[in-house]
């Protein structure tokens, strides 16, 4: 790799790093960020030719769909819980909300439905697959919380229904589906918190290795 | 749409309406994607990655 | 840290490359993303029906607002015998074999039904109320065997109830001081005071409705609306939604559980059955989700997408390309 040396900082160091480690934490983790995700790998203008398929589309418009769900939710956050039941504009936000959760799970399901019938976790890239489960999983868990604060009948329902499932489980202890207080903190903050960053993390992964290669023509059992 | 839906029951399977169009449709809308083609923006010959 | 595999210079050596534009792709993907969900925003709004409270509640079904009632004094609806978290029922938790989180959670959401639904309510408006007041001193001065007495009674005589202007009668029997204690509280709830009453709890802010709903689910009428809509558990409930909209597809594999053996019988299998189904399908739905996580490393489920062609279709250009022309890597 011949992209070391690009400016030359003060001080020891950098012109060869596996001569002369630094001492400098902040130039290591720049130098393993630059071996691992350079901008170019980040931030590609060339892909291989196999990914021509529309199935390839689904994962970006995942995202794009979670974007929909993140802003609309900003929005309803903002105006708190009655604006949605008492202002037209503040239903169109929640119907929009809706739809966008809707369009979100549909993609996300076809993107796991393309990744498994292309064994996308081939060649390294089992991580990559494994944290696109838990981002299914907490993905469901957000929806849930969702559910139970829309503070309408659904919401009630749901709720007396999902306790008898969290308490058989033990976590209904501290976990309360009718705690509409825990839900909506949970919802509007550290579930989505941790969606984004996992997708981000899976976004990473992607970008750092690139796409899968077609499994071979031959079908081998090479992972 | 706050009208009640009709289910569709057969055996143990009871489902909506909606939600059966609703899978029905990833089901075409996958079935798409894996058979229209993709366009390729002009057939650059590079080869690997400099 | 060497990442698994090569770097991608190595990876993609040998390999032809298009011009691709993610950033226009994603744009592109926002903007249709976009019009899509303003469209059914627009068109199709979204389900939103009103929640039930329990002064509508005891306004529609104020027969079955009075039983839960009485229920909830004589101990037998869902609340009062539910066990961990709420209370300790002896035998009421859902259990596998050794395996108990219900019970070894504890009891950390407190509940005692006679006493918040019914007793502490009628204590606020016995105020002033000399009769009530009167009536209340008879139960709480009774024994209990007098009280399961005029419990049974008067739950018996509630079978046979009629309604007039809002108001429970029954035949006449030996209920005690039951059918006042339980005429107030009915005009209490049909007022709205008990839904006031129950949230508040005693304090000013609250953002925690676990004691309105769990009376109410202790009751038939939500119940009764629920299975209309078919959001009960029996119905596939977990996938539903109000009205035409589409609901969870998504949980279809989980509420599935719910509608086959063991976990509708009560014998059932492996000590799986319908008395700890929620158990049970909790356990079965986390294995199964650990499962979907490890497939890269499971024999024969990261086999399958090789042995199906559907990854011919998706990579037919790379395909026709190696039949035609051998050792292009």
């Amino acid at each position: 790799m011949s992209e070391t040396a690009k400016s030359a900082p003060t001080g020891a160091s950098a012109a060869s790093p596996s001569s002369n480690p630094s001492r400098s934490w902040t130039l290591r983790v720049r130098q393993a960020i630059d071996s691992h995700l350079p901008m170019d790998h980040l931030l590609p203008d060339r892909q291989p030719y196999y990914i021509g398929s529309w199935v390839y589309v689904f994962g970006v418009v995942t995202i794009a769909a979670l974007v929909w769900v993140i802003v609309s939710g900003v929005v309803l956050s903002f105006f708190g819980p009655q604006w949605w039941h008492d202002s037209s504009v503040g239903r169109f936000f929640n119907s929009l909300h809706f739809w966008s959760v809707q369009l979100f799970f549909i993609f996300m399901v076809l993107h796991l439905w393309g990744q498994y019938f292309m064994a996308g976790w081939r060649q390294g890239r089992a991580a990559t697959w494994m944290i696109g489960v838990v981002i299914f999983g907490i993905s469901i868990l957000t929806a849930f919380t969702g559910y139970l604060s829309q503070q309408n009948f659904a919401s009630q329902f749901v709720a007396l229904n999902a306790k008898d499932a969290m308490n058989g489980a033990g976590i209904g202890a501290f976990f309360n589906v009718l705690n509409f207080g825990q839900m909506y903190g949970l919802h509007v903050m550290l579930l989505p918190i941790g969606v984004t960053f996992l997708v981000v993390a899976h976004i990473v992964m992607v970008r750092a290795r690139g796409v899968v290669k077609p499994i071979d023509a031959e079908g081998s059992a090479r992972p | 749409m706050d009208s009640p839906a009709t289910y569709l029951h057969s055996g143990f399977i009871l489902i909506s309406w909606p939600n059966l169009l609703v899978i029905i449709g990833m089901l075409v809308l996958f079935a798409v994607a894996l058979v229209v083609p993709f366009p390729h923006g002009g057939d650059h010959d590079d080869v690997g990655n400099s | 840290m060497k990442s698994m595999g090569q770097t991608q210079e190595d990876y993609y050596r040998g390999v032809r490359m298009v011009p691709y534009d993610l950033v226009k792709e994603l744009t592109i993907a926002l903007a249709g993303v976009g019009v899509l969900a303003i469209l059914f925003a627009a068109f199709l709004s979204s389900p939103d029906v009103h929640p039930v409270t329990i002064a509508t509640w005891s306004q529609s079904d104020p027969v079955d607002f009075v039983t839960t009632a009485t229920g909830e004094l004589a101990g037998t609806t869902t609340s009062a015998g539910y066990g961990q978290p709420y209370n300790s029922t002896p035998d009421a938790a859902q259990t596998w074999g050794p395996i108990a989180p219900q019970v070894w959670l504890g009891v950390r959401i407190p509940v005692d039904s006679a006493n918040a639904f019914v007793i502490e309510p009628l204590k606020h408006a016995s105020v002033g109320d000399a009769t009530l007041g009167t009536a209340l001193t008879q139960w709480q001065g009774a024994a209990s065997t007098q009280q399961g007495t005029w419990l049974d009674n008067y739950t018996k005589a509630l079978a046979d109830a009629t309604t007039a202007d809002g108001k429970v009668s029954v035949a006449s029997g030996d209920y005690g001081p039951l059918p006042a204690m339980m005429s107030t509280l009915l005009g209490v709830a049909q007022t709205g005071g008990l839904d006031g009453l129950l949230v508040i709890t005693g304090r000013f802010y609250q953002t925690d409705y676990t004691q309105p709903l769990l009376f109410m689910g202790d009751g038939g009428y939500l119940d009764s609306l629920a299975t209309n809509e078919h959001l009960t558990g029996d119905l596939w409930g977990m996938m539903n939604e109000t009205g035409l909209y589409p609901g969870q597809t998504w949980l279809w594999l989980y509420t599935m559980w719910y509608q086959v053996p063991p976990f509708t019988s009560d014998t059932g299998f492996l000590g799986l059955n319908a008395g700890n189904a929620d158990l049970g399908i909790i356990v079965l739905m986390t294995v199964l989700t650990f499962l979907l996580a490890l497939v890269p490393f499971i024999p024969i489920l990261r086999d399958i997408p090789r042995w199906l062609p559907i990854h011919r279709l998706i990579w037919r250009s790379y395909y026709s390309k190696k039949t035609s022309a051998p050792a292009r890597t």
